[in-house]
């Protein structure tokens, strides 16, 4: 277990052995390997002694309760030997950026730790701590309004934030208890989320350090003395009264210097070389649209349902700029009530809402975050309550050329062209239903006209044949593409050729890529014949619906 | 006094108690006997066979069964006395065994507590009891002086938060070390797709069948490590139950996976592609079917053309030889030998008109009687003005003139073997002629002279079974393909040049460039190896061009062109190059893929031919057509 433990503390991976055999003693039965190097570079490790240390300790203490000496029990309790893992972590990521670049796991773990019920499994005070962590955590991301993404899966929550131009994804749990596994070792994951809570303490202290603001996080002086009167007087302990005022997640925080919005300098922009205008400005451009997103809620208020998961609506409204309230009896923090006039956005989780409020939305949660990864606010129509969503896209996947893209995401990036596809699919609609309207006008006339169209069609045929016949100009077209059809058979036959004449582990490396590309090719367009059956399986349910209401 | 629960002998007469002592009964579980009595003599086991039936009739019938117990030690059963049961009951409860036993009698304290006048000893107190001790205002002065100095604190509570600092705040360049340099971080987990959104457009989904063989899939072969699903509001959405594993997992990943650098391979397939010249400016060759001779009833075995290219020979299991015209496809003759003909050369002198057909052991030498007069007529004046030597020499196979009836058919010489004869070949001056016998002696390769109607066996030893053999165009070369190499034979001075490992398994066929430098093998691995004789032993390149067994391979006399048949039914002509500069390397591009041979028993294209002239190349297919692509 002790080696285990320094190997996670200190991030000492196995290798893959060059020869297996060779160090192996000839079997290749699958082992780990570590490097000679790395298992000395773990002997020279202090914490090492602090590790018997404790072991000594925990004998003693034993041996106490054993013979039931409780003054020795309580002076060795005293006495518990701790220890730091500071300079681990500044060992093992010498600059800021690179303990950025490996938030992603230690925010997640943290999350996780976080959500667990304060009884068994772990320390209730690595619980707490790592609360308060990621609860700071979420506190710098609004205020320094880095959030980029968000992602609703069936696993959980993902969000992406771009920390000091790293991006950091991490993925919080619903709020749900949970259903211990038996079959996971919790031992491992505490010695991680001992390492990781560390970690991002520092990691904390540091991005408040660049906002300027005061860490431990407070919250902002005149937040406070409005939340105070709503709260009421007791409602707990201070010391932990704060820490739930800052999850609420609706307070800024106090700074160290009192911002300053006037002077807020244009910087000059210094062109970088070997850069053309056209990049230029195109990163100029995306700089702007950043802008945007930034402040995409900027100016609107919402109010959540008490069916709404909270937190993660909050905390991804605060990012974006917007201001945010819910039930008093909720939760802490609220800064206003429903009855509110200003509020422009009521997102509700329920099929029906009772009394309408007007001069306000009401909408789904998907919304929020559909807007967000749009980076636009979404037309709202789609939204309302007990209305069918639209499906929920993933913001991390970038199609390239070949993927298959579903149509929803088509829809979308042309609406982030400033192209309004909107109308045009209602148009469409609309004549769709005019089709439709014609199609049922047909069926019905049918029985009366069945042999007159007939006739007619007949007629027209024969017209189109008769028309066909003097026209004969398709010949020359023909040996035309038959032509280019020449030329491509020619060439696929050279490639043939060529591809004969490859090495064999050339070969073999171009079969595997084709192979890896008709694959894609294939999937592709397994999505997109699925997505085909369904919307007309969608349309005839449609049609018959109409029918029958029509009936 | 406690009763003995070994039972009293119920009757002193009969004392059969058991000496073995306190050991586990179980030891005398195999023997007749379950101890010994006091005078040594063996105790037997009472000699029963209760069965359950017995049992439960006992249970039913006898009154004292419930007091009835068996007595270990001697096997027998014994009836509990009432005192006994009395006892037992009484043990039960947890009460004292002994009826008599009262454990509650009156309490008699051992001394009085009241306390009496007069103390126990008469010894007056000491002195120290009545001064303060100094020893202990030593101490006490001690702790509170060093209270005073501040040196003894109040136990503080203990603070268990962290403190956090700005640990970056001196970035050090020097501190990272080469061990920071050669880490290799973790991978990030994968970010999620479509699929995992908790209301994924509907194509996503998976069908009843997908999600079935998802389940019977392994989970570690599975695309997705959970089943897409769809819920209708963010409401529904249920926690996800693997989550803490996922966790663990990456945890496990973490520190347990070891990590290496892999290169992606980033390249663009078209890359690999190697680039060649163009077949387009490689020509002429072969590129269409012009002409398909058709006739024989079998699988065409061999083809052979005339020197002059005018006229076309095949030999077939249907045990017919065939002449053709070759630019009309008209069969000019038909000869039937009575065999499997499986070999047929025409030979290479223009001056002579003569074919050699291997048909079962004998080779035949053919006047075909076709094309000039003169010409023919020659060649029959110059195998009549054979005088024969006066003293017979012994040779290893009979040489015999044809009969007249034969005569009348072309046939002109029987060389008959003492085997089947696979192969024959002619030197390029047209007098030689080699055979191959199938055989495993040293006879196997044999050697004939036509003019003095005279063979002999150049070999000592047999090599291995030998495939094929071929003479030099120029020089006085021999080579004999055996299954696996390729022997060079220097014919005059008598002793083996070369050895070439063709790097196959089974060679088929040989072929060599008429300038005399480069062998082409092909083999029954579908390989083709160019050898390149002033290069190495070992082949200059190993082509893998076809899919099946290559049945013949054959060099064009005057155009770069190599042709190649296979049991695929698909004749390859390839442009082979060869320098004359030798520091230039034979440069070999595939040119063209000939089809239209159907495959019959799994054969396809037999031999392959190409024209003496003209960028022509003949084939022969199993499925008894020849073919001819212009």
């Amino acid at each position: 277990a002790l080696p285990r433990r320094l190997c996670i503390l200190k991030g000492i991976y196995p290798h893959e052995p060059k020869h297996k055999k060779k160090v192996n003693k000839g079997s290749t039965a699958p082992r780990t390997f570590y490097l000679l190097k790395d298992i000395k570079f773990l002997l020279h490790e202090p914490i090492v002694n602090k590790f018997r240390e404790y072991k000594v300790f925990v004998r003693k203490l034993r041996k106490a309760y054993g013979k039931s000496e409780w003054s020795t029990v309580d002076r060795l309790k005293d006495n518990k030997p701790t220890y730091k893992l500071d300079h681990i972590v500044k060992e093992r990521y010498p600059t800021f950026v690179d303990a950025l670049r490996d938030l992603d796991d230690a925010l997640s773990m943290c999350f996780l730790f976080s959500t667990f019920p304060r009884t068994g499994k772990c320390h209730v005070q690595t619980i707490q701590l790592c609360r308060r962590l990621a609860v700071e955590f979420l506190n710098y991301v609004i205020a320094s309004r880095s959030l980029r993404k968000v992602f609703l899966s069936i696993k959980g929550i993902y969000y992406q934030a771009e920390v000091l131009g790293q991006p950091v994804t991490w993925i919080t749990p619903y709020a749900f208890a949970h259903d211990h596994p038996t079959d996971v070792d919790y031992r491992v994951m505490a010695t991680f989320t001992e390492f990781y809570t560390t970690l991002l303490g520092f990691v904390n202290f540091r991005l408040y350090q660049s906002l300027n603001l005061v860490y431990p996080p407070k919250i902002d002086g005149q937040a406070d003395v409005e939340l105070k009167p709503a709260e009421g007087t007791d409602y707990a302990m201070d010391s932990e009264s704060c820490l739930e005022k800052l999850s609420a997640l609706s307070a800024s925080l106090a700074r160290v210097v009192a911002p300053t919005h006037e002077d807020e300098v244009e910087l000059d922009e210094f062109p970088v070389e070997g850069e053309t205008a056209e990049q230029m400005d195109a990163r100029k451009k995306e700089q702007e649209a950043l802008e945007k997103h930034k402040k995409l809620f900027e100016g609107l208020r919402f109010f959540l349902n008490r069916e709404v998961p909270r937190e993660p609506l909050a905390f991804v409204i605060r990012c974006f700029g917007g201001q945010v309230s819910w039930d008093k009896s909720l939760c802490i923090g609220a800064t206003y009530d429903v009855s509110d006039p200003s509020i422009t956005h009521h997102i509700i989780d329920r099929p029906r809402v009772e009394k309408q409020v007007v001069g306000r939305y009401y909408l789904q949660p998907q919304w929020v975050f559909d807007s967000i990864n749009a980076k636009l606010c979404l037309p709202v129509a789609d939204y309302f309550p007990g209305v069918l969503l639209p499906p929920h896209l993933s913001p991390f996947v970038t199609e390239q050329e070949g993927d298959y893209i579903p149509p929803e995401k088509l829809k979308l990036l042309a609406m982030q062209r400033g192209e309004n596809p909107d109308e045009e699919s209602e148009e469409e609609e609309e004549e769709e239903e005019e089709d439709d309207k014609e199609e049922e006008e047909e069926e019905e006339d049918e029985s009366e006209k069945e042999e007159e169209m007939k006739l007619k069609k007949m007629e027209e045929e024969k017209t189109q044949s008769n028309k066909a016949l003097p026209v004969k100009v398709t010949a020359g077209k023909l040996r035309l593409e038959d032509k280019q059809r020449l030329e491509q058979e020619q060439q696929s036959e050279e490639k043939r050729l060529a591809i004969m004449m490859m090495k064999k582990r050339e070969k073999y490396l171009y079969k595997k890529i084709m192979f890896g590309k008709k694959r894609k090719v294939r999937e592709a367009n397994k999505l997109a014949a699925k997505r085909k059956a369904h919307d007309s399986a969608v349309k005839e349910e449609k049609k018959k619906s109409k029918k029958a209401r029509r009936a | 006094p406690l009763p003995p629960l070994t039972p009293l002998p119920s009757s002193p007469l009969q004392d059969i108690r058991n000496t073995v002592g306190n050991i586990p009964m179980e030891w005398y579980q195999d023997f007749p006997h379950i101890g010994y009595n006091l005078d040594g003599k063996k105790i037997y086991k009472p000699i029963r066979n209760k069965d359950e039936l017995d049992m439960f009739l006992e249970k039913m019938e006898n009154p004292d069964y419930w007091r009835t117990v068996q007595d270990k030690m001697t096997g027998a059963d014994i009836k509990l006395t009432d005192e006994q049961v009395d006892l037992v009951h009484r043990l039960q409860k947890g009460q004292f065994g002994d009826v008599h036993f009262n454990p509650y009698e009156p309490a008699i304290d051992f001394f009085t507590h009241e306390v009496m006048i007069h103390p126990v000893t008469n010894r007056p107190a000491d002195k120290r009891s009545f001064i303060p001790s100094l020893i202990e205002k030593e101490k006490v002065s001690k702790l509170v002086h060093a209270i005073k100095m501040g040196w003894i604190k109040p136990r503080k509570p203990k603070d268990d938060t962290p403190t956090y600092y700005d640990l970056w705040a001196h970035e050090d360049p020097n501190s990272i070390l080469g061990r920071h340099k050669m880490h290799v971080p973790a991978p990030k987990m994968k970010l999620p797709g479509h699929e995992e959104s908790y209301n994924p457009p509907p194509e996503y989904l998976l069908s009843e069948e997908e999600k079935l063989a998802w389940e019977q899939q392994e989970p570690v072969e599975r695309k997705l490590n959970f089943v897409p699903q769809q819920f209708q509001c963010l409401r529904a959405v249920p926690a996800y139950p693997r989550f803490i594993h996922e966790r663990f997992e990456r945890c496990l990943d973490l520190y347990l996976c070891p990590r290496q650098r892999k290169m992606r391979v980033n390249v663009d397939p078209e890359d690999l592609i190697p680039k060649l010249p163009k077949p387009r400016d490689l020509q002429p060759f072969p590129t269409t079917q012009a002409l398909i001779y058709c006739g024989h009833t079998s699988l065409v075995r061999c083809l052979s053309v005339s020197p002059s290219g005018q006229w076309l020979v095949s030999g077939s299991d249907d045990g017919t030889v065939r002449f053709w015209e070759v630019s009309t496809a008209r069969c000019m003759k038909t000869l039937p030998v009575g065999g499997v003909v499986k070999s047929i050369a025409w030979n290479p002198n223009p001056t002579i008109c003569l074919v050699a057909l291997a048909v079962d052991q004998v080779v035949l030498l053919v006047n075909p009687g076709l094309g000039d007069k003169l010409l023919y007529g020659a060649t029959d004046q110059l195998l009549e003005s054979f005088v024969a030597p006066e003293e017979e020499r012994v040779q290893p196979v009979r040489w015999m003139t044809a009969t007249a009836e034969e005569h009348g058919r072309g046939i002109r010489l029987h060389i008959q073997h003492s085997k089947p004869v696979k192969q024959v070949t002619w030197h390029g001056k047209g007098d030689y002629l080699a055979s191959v016998v199938a055989d495993h002696s040293n006879m196997q390769v044999l050697i004939h002279q036509t003019s003095k109607r005279w063979s002999q066996n150049p070999f000592r030893k047999s090599k291995g079974l030998v495939q094929c053999v071929l003479f030099h165009p120029i020089r006085p070369y021999f080579f004999v393909a055996t299954q696996r190499y390729v022997r060079v034979y220097n014919l005059l001075k008598q002793e083996l040049t070369k050895k070439l490992m063709t790097n196959c398994k089974w060679v088929s066929s040989m072929a060599i460039h008429p300038g005399g430098d480069n062998i082409i093998c092909g083999s029954y691995d579908s390989k083709l190896a160019w050898f390149d004789l002033d290069l190495s032993t070992r082949p200059y390149q190993l082509l893998r061009h076809h899919k099946k067994a290559l049945r013949a391979v054959a060099f064009h006399r005057h155009y770069p062109l190599f042709a190649s048949g296979s049991d695929d039914g698909t004749v390859i002509v390839c442009h082979g190059m060869v320098y004359n500069d030798l520091l230039q390397n034979p440069l070999l591009v595939p040119v063209k893929v000939l089809k239209g041979h159907v495959t019959t028993l799994d054969l396809g294209v037999l031999d392959v031919l190409f024209h003496p002239t003209q960028p022509w190349v003949f084939s022969s297919g199993a499925d008894g057509t020849i073919r001819l692509y212009t």
